[in-house]
């Protein structure tokens, strides 16, 4: 399923994932599942709960051990070693700060397991604040910190052994929404100046999308798709996928011609659908075409005299949120759809409103055909 | 609701409040201060065979003349036996050694126990924490009896030994140390559990998790983690068996020998044997004292914690 690695990256993966199944009892939580993460990667695995993400993550930790199949770290099998033998350090969704320990014990915790000496960790406890921009909290206690400050501390304490895999486990679930986001950046650029791998676990599509070079989603203890933000976005390789990430509209069909470039798919109800992409698919099998809300077209009036790529239909509801409004319209054919359209125009002077006709239309090159 | 109404209305609230601190105050006043002040004046008293077998007794009827009469009557007299006689010096220090060896190996146990029920599944903690309890709910007297019949030359633990050839002749069990301290051990468990238990039972095991993936083996991560997360679970289990250990008179009136005795008998003795109401509350006042120390500083630290939180 990896779909080779990130132009400018070593090609040899740090971490490797062979086969890795898990069981509790009789749960199958990850099943046969085999991923390579490279060298200076930020790797998001998302997911619905439930997925077996978290699993994933704690069993590169070493908190979990696989059932079946093997864990490299670089090339070399970690699957038996114990979470305090294994240079990956983990941020924990609860941040797991030790509370009785001050802001700089709990950085200096990991180093003094190393027996680093005193005045490297001072050093390093120093560096560490700084570059979490907290100089000067060093000396209070994890309570008398804010959510924000803590996550920081557990980023310091998680970042202060220079681990060769940085582990995340929804680092920002626990903040509020505009923090979040300014906390996002602050991640990323985190990960670029110090050159380390970065492992998140999220459930959040937003997060992931903007924190990672390469994310996995992950459905019932496997990966369903490993790309790109945009490749996942813009290429799902399921019904799945094209669903549980951002919106989508799905329009089943027969394949009536398959040609390198182009696949062209009949639907009883909506007629030709022209997509610009090959498929596997033979002609006469049942696919799907996915078309994101965004990518169609809304008009008043039919645009084109032309039949392809275009249905008309009803509004029944109309969403605002503000920047773009959510337009869902039932075909003449019965099916529903969304659009979302921006709002280039003030509210007061919206033309279309709800049981007006319109003609929803797309591009060859906005739909993506998705095998059965 | 008008201000007037809404000022009646904080004004019987107030009076609320104050009742609830009231009834409290009362009883402690009542039940506790009181009776503690008149341990206190009968310490400072002389014996006398009479009814009540001590002088002075205070006669508001006498008046003014009666009451300093009284205050010149009392004295410090009785204290001073108990700092020249070795024999109240010795039982206090007994006593000390006893509670503190006694509490030192409850905490060897009630750790690993109380470890053991808050890290099991969270349905079998309840069943857990009253099959600790379970025992206490026979008389108590019954099991210390019941001691008496393991611990005796023909008992249960000289026919096990005997049997095992552990031992050729039976041991002599009863009327020793041993078994005073064992006897007290097995009494006062859950009071050392429970408190430990309670301070487990919170603790967050993602914290062990973090200490792991820092680096800490689990005996470290034990060390450097649970045990300072405990302590306050530790001082109360400390305190909570030290200071009745301290003060013990049945455990050790039944299972000890009659040679040397803990300062609870030393007082019962006084009391009812040699009827010296005065020397048998000194000693209690000074044993209250010297308890009241731990406590004040368990206090202070507990105090000093609630500020840092």
């Amino acid at each position: 399923m990896v779909e080779g690695n990130p132009d400018g990256q070593a090609a040899r993966p740090l971490v490797r994932f062979e086969a890795v199944s898990k069981r509790f009892g009789n749960i199958v939580a990850i099943e046969r599942l085999s991923l390579d993460i490279f060298e200076r990667e930020f790797f998001a695995l998302l997911g619905p709960s439930g997925c077996g993400k978290t699993t994933l993550l704690r069993m590169l930790a070493g908190f979990e051990q696989p059932s079946e199949g093997r864990i490299l770290l670089d090339g070399a099998d970690i699957s038996g070693l114990p979470p305090h033998r294994r240079p990956v350090n983990m941020m924990f969704q609860s941040y797991a700060l030790f509370p009785h320990l001050t802001v700089e014990g709990n950085i200096a915790f990991g180093l003094k397991q190393d027996g680093m000496p005193k005045a490297e960790i001072a050093a390093r406890v120093r560096e560490m604040l700084t570059l979490v921009r907290l100089e000067g909290f060093g000396i209070r206690k994890p309570h008398q910190l804010s959510g924000g400050q803590r996550q920081r501390v557990a980023l310091a304490r998680a970042l202060a052994k220079r681990p060769r895999v940085l582990l995340l486990d929804e680092p920002l679930s626990a903040l509020d929404r505009k923090l979040r986001e300014d906390t996002r950046f602050e991640l990323m650029e985190l990960q670029e100046n110090l050159g380390l791998t970065f492992v998140i676990v999220t459930h959040d599509q937003e997060e992931a999308m903007t924190l990672a070079d390469r994310i996995g989603v992950m459905n019932g203890g496997q990966l369903a798709q490993v790309a790109t933000p945009s490749d996942i976005y813009e290429r799902p390789n399921s019904r799945w996928v094209a669903d549980f990430i951002g919106d989508v509209n799905l329009i089943e069909g027969r394949v009536v011609s398959s040609t390198p470039g182009q696949t062209i798919i009949e639907n009883a109800a909506a007629g030709r659908l022209r997509v610009a992409q090959a498929t596997d698919a033979v002609v006469g099998a049942n696919i799907a075409v996915a078309l994101r809300p965004e990518k169609i077209q809304l008009d008043t009036t039919a645009p084109r005299p032309s039949d392809e790529n275009c249905f008309a239909g009803r509004v029944t509801e109309i969403g605002y949120l503000g920047g773009v409004s959510i337009f869902k319209v039932k075909l003449d054919n019965g099916l529903d759809m969304k659009a979302r359209v921006a709002n280039r125009r003030r509210l007061t002077e919206q033309l279309i409103g709800t049981g007006d006709r319109v003609w929803l239309s797309f591009l060859p090159d906005a739909g993506v055909v998705l095998p059965q | 609701m008008t201000i007037a109404a809404s000022s009646r209305e904080k004004a019987r609230r107030d009076w609320g409040g104050r009742l609830v601190i009231l009834i409290p105050a009362l009883w402690l006043t009542v039940f506790f201060l009181v009776p503690c002040l008149i341990v206190l004046k009968i310490s400072l008293s002389q014996t006398m065979i009479a009814q009540p077998p001590y002088v002075p007794v205070l006669d508001l009827a006498a008046g003014w003349p009666g009451i300093k009469d009284f205050i010149t009557r009392l004295s410090f007299d009785n204290y001073k036996i108990l700092g020249s006689d070795w024999l109240y010096l010795a039982s206090y220090l007994r006593s000390l050694a006893i509670a503190t060896l006694s509490t030192f190996i409850l905490l060897l146990i009630g750790y690993p126990i109380a470890y053991g029920i808050a890290r099991a599944p969270r349905r079998l903690q309840p069943v857990l924490v009253m099959a600790v309890f379970l025992p206490f709910v026979t008389a108590f007297l019954i099991r210390i009896y019941a001691w008496i019949n393991i611990l005796q030359r023909e008992g249960l633990l000289n026919d096990a030994l005997l049997a095992l050839g552990i031992v050729r002749e039976p041991v002599v069990w009863l009327a020793t140390d041993t078994a005073i301290v064992l006897g007290i051990v097995y009494s006062y468990l859950p009071f050392m559990v429970l408190p430990l238990y309670a301070s487990l039972e919170k603790m967050d095991e993602s914290l062990l998790e973090a200490a792991a993936d820092l680096g800490a083996p689990r005996w470290k991560a034990f060390w450097l983690i649970t045990v300072p997360l405990s302590a306050s679970g530790i001082f109360a289990g400390v305190l909570l068996c030290f200071i009745p250990i301290a003060g013990e008179f049945v455990i050790p009136d039944l299972l000890g020998g009659s040679d040397a005795l803990m300062i609870g008998q030393t007082l019962w003795t006084e009391f009812f044997q040699n009827k010296d109401w005065p020397v048998a509350s000194a000693v209690a006042i000074a044993l209250l004292v010297i308890l009241l120390a731990p406590i004040l500083i368990y206090q202070h630290l507990q105090m000093r914690a609630v500020e840092d939180r």
